[in-house]
């Protein structure tokens, strides 16, 4: 089939004629996941400065926290099962699940596959290459498992609404624990609603409550939820970048704060 | 009175240039319009094809300053004249003769789909009961005007030609029109991830962009047809629960 069809010329990369700023879009793009995915991959491998102490404040990125040396540690220190020649940060234990989330997330693919891949770079311009696989072998078609990064990703929701609550407690000078807020407690709050928005919006849990269905008006309660997900859904893009932004930044708070450059400001 | 200068591709299937035209513009007009404007000046033989001219038919579908567009939905004052306008066919389509392509190819490929296969009759007249709020989702799918926009900012058949492998977004469309209908009992997965090739799409959105019809083709067509293909082969968990559901 499609015999008739004759050859088309193609153009060379970054050709066309495009007369609008196509290139700000993916400059932008390149410039955002790359300068995140670098100040991350750093600020995993720190393994210190993820926690202050007299407060409940957790980085994000370091949560939930299985080993480790702060009191937040689930099951205690670093255990020795674990070779003394890897090197050892209790974000790199978990941080592969929310980075494996955003990685696979149908948004961040086809941003990524633009501004990092320029496949293509932007709509109607030239690429760099001429063969293309599309997400059908490997290890594209691992693209495929973003529902069970989506699993992960709604139980660690959990711990960070946790986090957010223990933001709130403050150790007094006798010792004893009393609620307050802070500026990281906002913080954290922010993140965790953030990255609330941004998981509940997910194209993979639309399907999965209620768009999997034909018919809905005999399933009262995935409708509801379907009609949720697809209206957050729709802004799914936009709580993509914001709760990228903020988990960010509560982790360059969380560490600035901890090393004493940036002082905690008590609001209660 | 103003004019400006459109760069308009004259030629055939083998060969062709970008050939200048003058023409006055005034207030209200679109692509279309200038264009008949120059075949009434001054190329009376330039190809264009048009019918509705009110972004209902698809007929008049170009590439305006390189993006994908209804010349017909275009107006002028929402782009640039100072320099001269461009104005090429498709290129995901072989060129027939200046602004004209052969998108016969889409017609074979539409009928590679699965057709519309209805449950039994609710009634015993034969007819069938369904709720509106079940049919609103396919509703959308059914504004395409078959413009074929979307086929045209593909980079899998713009630039990649996988045209015998990937059926394009317009027929997606189609598919999910077809498969979410809540009537409809044929299942297509198969066919999505072999013969229709929906692995090729990698949701850059353009054919969203494009669309005239604001149908929101990547959010809504695509990937819910993807996220069906991931439940029938690559969901081994999703699999054994219905499983142990049926059971």
């Amino acid at each position: 089939m499609a015999s008739n069809l004759v050859s088309i010329q193609r153009r060379g990369f970054g050709q066309t004629m495009r007369k609008d700023t196509w290139w700000v879009a993916p400059l932008l793009t390149f410039i955002g996941l790359g300068s995140f995915v670098l100040y991350s991959t750093w600020a995993a491998f720190q393994g210190a400065h993820y926690w202050v102490p007299g407060t409940g404040y957790l980085s994000p990125f370091y949560s939930p926290e299985l080993f480790g040396n702060s009191p937040h540690a689930l099951f205690g220190p670093q255990p020795s099962w674990i070779p003394s020649w890897l090197p050892f940060s209790p974000a790199l234990l978990i941080l592969w699940a929310p980075g494996g989330f955003r990685f696979t997330c149908y948004y961040y693919r086809g941003a990524y596959y633009k501004a990092m891949w320029a496949d293509p770079i932007a709509c109607a311009v030239g690429e760099p290459r001429k063969g293309y696989r599309g997400e059908n072998w490997f290890p594209l078609i691992l693209q495929n498992i973003h529902r069970y990064f989506l699993y992960l990703a709604i139980f660690f929701l959990f711990f960070l609404a946790y986090d957010a609550w223990s933001a709130m407690w403050f150790q007094a000078a006798d010792g004893t624990w009393r609620f307050g807020v802070g500026v990281g407690t906002l913080v954290l709050t922010a993140n965790v609603f953030c990255l609330g928005f941004y998981t509940l919006s997910c194209h993979s849990l639309r399907h999965l409550v209620g768009g999997v269905y034909d018919v809905l008006s005999n399933k009262p309660i995935r409708k509801k939820a379907y009609g949720c997900v697809s209206s957050l859904n729709k802004r799914h893009m936009l709580f993509a970048w914001i709760s990228l932004f903020v988990v960010g930044f509560s982790d360059i708070y969380v560490r600035l704060v901890s090393m004493g450059i940036w002082t905690d400001y008590r609001i209660i | 009175m103003t004019q400006a200068t459109f760069s308009i591709r004259r030629g055939g299937r083998e060969t062709a240039e970008l050939v200048d035209y003058r023409t006055d513009v005034t207030e209200g007009m679109v692509v279309l319009d200038a264009v008949h404007q120059i075949q009434a000046e001054s190329a009376p033989d330039l190809a264009c094809r048009w019918n509705c001219k009110a972004g209902k038919c698809g007929s008049c579908s170009a590439e305006i300053n390189g993006m994908p567009k209804l010349m017909c939905m275009t107006r002028l004052d929402t782009i640039p004249l100072d320099e001269p306008v461009t104005i090429e066919p498709m290129r995901a389509f072989p060129p027939v003769k200046d602004l004209i392509t052969d998108v016969s190819w889409n017609y074979e490929v539409k009928k590679r789909i699965k057709k519309f296969k209805p449950r039994k009759p609710d009634a015993e007249d034969g007819t069938w009961r369904m709720m509106q709020e079940d049919v609103d989702r396919v509703q959308e799918f059914r504004k395409c005007i078959e413009c074929f926009l979307c086929q045209d900012v593909c980079h899998v058949l713009r630039d990649h030609e996988k045209h015998a492998e990937f059926i394009g977004p317009r027929f997606l469309v189609y598919t999910a029109a077809l498969e979410m209908h809540p009537l409809d009992v044929e299942n297509r997965t198969q066919d999505l991830k072999d013969a229709h090739g929906i692995g090729y799409c990698n949701i850059t959105k353009c054919c969203t962009k494009v669309c005239p019809e604001h149908i929101t083709i990547t959010d809504n067509a695509i990937i819910p047809l993807k996220e069906r293909v991931v439940d029938e082969h690559y969901d081994p968990i999703g699999k054994l629960v219905k499983l142990f559901r049926k059971r």
